[in-house]
């Protein structure tokens, strides 16, 4: 044990996620040895993070405005909705250049053994953005586990009197990976969507 | 034999010899489950809930199941009859092996009211078989013919759930009784049920507040629990939908914690 705020300092740092004891105090120490400026500017970052980021009041993204940049951007295609689990999936998505729609953020997956249902996620807001006629297509990405396939079941079915064009993307073999490995259920879904190479 | 220093040590050393030699010390096991819950674990490794055919239920660890290219894939997802090779660790086990005999997920999620009730199935079980590593044959089996039928979809999922829950009760020693009174047990048709009583009972020994469920209830709740699909499957809505909320208030008295899924569980 350690006085005052050094052991403040450990006990803090041991609250986050995947940080240890031993990796606390390694935290802690090298913080005490660094430059005085370099510890203000982390602490400005994690006050700022509280101060400043907020979700977007249409997708549900992290924003530091009202809006988010992805929303306010006119260039983005209105008519494509993706629906995504996080707002770190909308990065994974970002980072593929595939994609010029705009998002919505439900933040989580439907889960019961976990209490967590249809209403505590942010789909009455989504349907909500459907109601206005001009969104044409409304892409489910959520998660490939059960949960996610769950909840793009049940969006599915929610969003069918609408009209819209309902998909869901492509599950299969990952890049670089070895056929012999492939579980029954994955291989299953590449054997069912697989694509003719001729045209 | 080299010398290592401390009796203790040398000891280790001879005992973790022989174990090399005749690999009988080696604490590797095999055995099929169902898989009842995952809970993420670290950066790519999941704790994964089982309850399998000989050991009970085991809480193992699936390294690198989050990971794209992990190579169990989706065999460790809830719902999931494999085969497994595991390591004994010290909390907890560690999967090295795993392949698929049935994945009742597929089919299970296609429908929002199936996968519902199939939750309700998986925490109910993780519920009921409290002790790790205690065999529950009888509990695996049920589990397994009751995925089964889900992803057949024969039945109405929600009488699927009731039907699993209250043989899964039975086979724990709550049976309901439903052909006698629960107190005096005068036989025959009863016209109250009371859950803390243990099932139906007479006018005599009905206690305050009871509920009086339609006779149909009664024999739908009895025909579940011996499996007699006929006659379920020729039940009427409204006795169903009794059924339903009766099972649930049985078990959850019986289970004292209140099954958490039960609430979101959709009616077909």
């Amino acid at each position: 044990m350690y006085e005052g705020a050094v052991q403040n300092l450990i006990d803090e740092l041991g609250r986050l996620p995947g940080v240890g004891p031993k990796s606390a105090q390694r935290i802690a120490f090298h913080l005490l040895a660094a430059e005085t400026a370099d510890v203000k500017r982390l602490t400005h970052a994690l006050t700022e993070v509280k101060e400043r980021v907020r979700f977007c009041d249409i997708c549900g993204n992290v924003s530091e405005e009202e809006e988010c940049r992805i929303c306010r951007d006119a260039r983005r295609d209105g008519a494509v909705i993706c629906v995504v689990e996080e707002s770190k999936d909308v990065v994974a998505i970002e980072r593929t250049r595939e994609y010029r729609g705009r998002y919505h953020v439900l933040g989580g997956a439907i889960s019961p053994i976990e209490g967590v249902g249809p209403d505590d996620l942010r789909i009455k807001e989504l349907m909500a953005r459907l109601s206005d006629g001009q969104v044409t297509e409304l892409i489910l990405a959520t998660d490939p586990n059960l949960e996610g396939e769950a909840t793009a079941t049940y969006l599915a079915r929610l969003v069918k009197p609408m009209g819209l064009k309902v998909t869901r993307l492509a599950s299969g073999l990952p890049v670089g990976g070895d056929l012999e490995y492939a579980d029954e259920v994955t291989l299953g879904r590449a054997f069912e969507g697989r694509r003719s190479l001729e045209d | 034999m080299p010398f290592l220093g401390g009796d203790a040590r040398t000891a280790r050393w001879v005992r973790g010899c022989h174990r090399i030699r005749d690999n009988g010390g080696v604490a590797l096991y095999r055995d099929e489950g169902v898989v009842l819950r995952t809970q993420n674990l670290g950066e790519a490794d999941r704790i994964v809930t089982l309850l399998t055919r000989r050991t009970g239920v085991v809480r193992a660890v699936g390294k690198g199941v989050r990971r794209t290219k992990s190579r169990f894939g989706a065999r460790l997802e809830p719902f999931s009859h494999v085969d497994l090779q595991l390591h004994t660790g010290r909390a907890l086990d560690v999967i090295t092996q795993a392949d698929t005999l049935h994945a009742y997920g597929e089919s299970i999620v296609a429908d929002y009211s199936r996968y519902t009730s199939a939750t309700a199935m998986l925490e109910t079980t993780e519920k009921i078989v409290v002790v790790e590593k205690e065999p529950a044959l009888r509990h695996f089996l049920l589990l397994i013919g009751a995925l089964r039928t889900l992803g057949e979809n024969t039945h109405d999922p929600r009488m699927v759930l009731d039907a699993f829950l209250v043989r899964s009760l039975a086979v724990a020693g709550y049976a309901p009784a439903l052909e006698e009174c629960a107190r005096c047990g005068a036989r025959g048709a009863q016209p109250s049920f009371a859950v803390h009583a243990g099932g139906v009972v007479c006018s005599v020994c009905r206690p305050h507040g009871v509920a009086t469920p339609a006779p149909e209830t009664v024999r739908l709740m009895s025909a579940l629990l011996r499996g007699d699909w006929e006659a379920a499957d020729a039940s009427e809505e409204r006795h169903r939908n009794e059924c339903s909320g009766l099972v649930a208030a049985y078990l959850q008295w019986h289970l004292e914690n209140g099954i958490r899924s039960l609430r979101l569980v959709e009616r077909a």
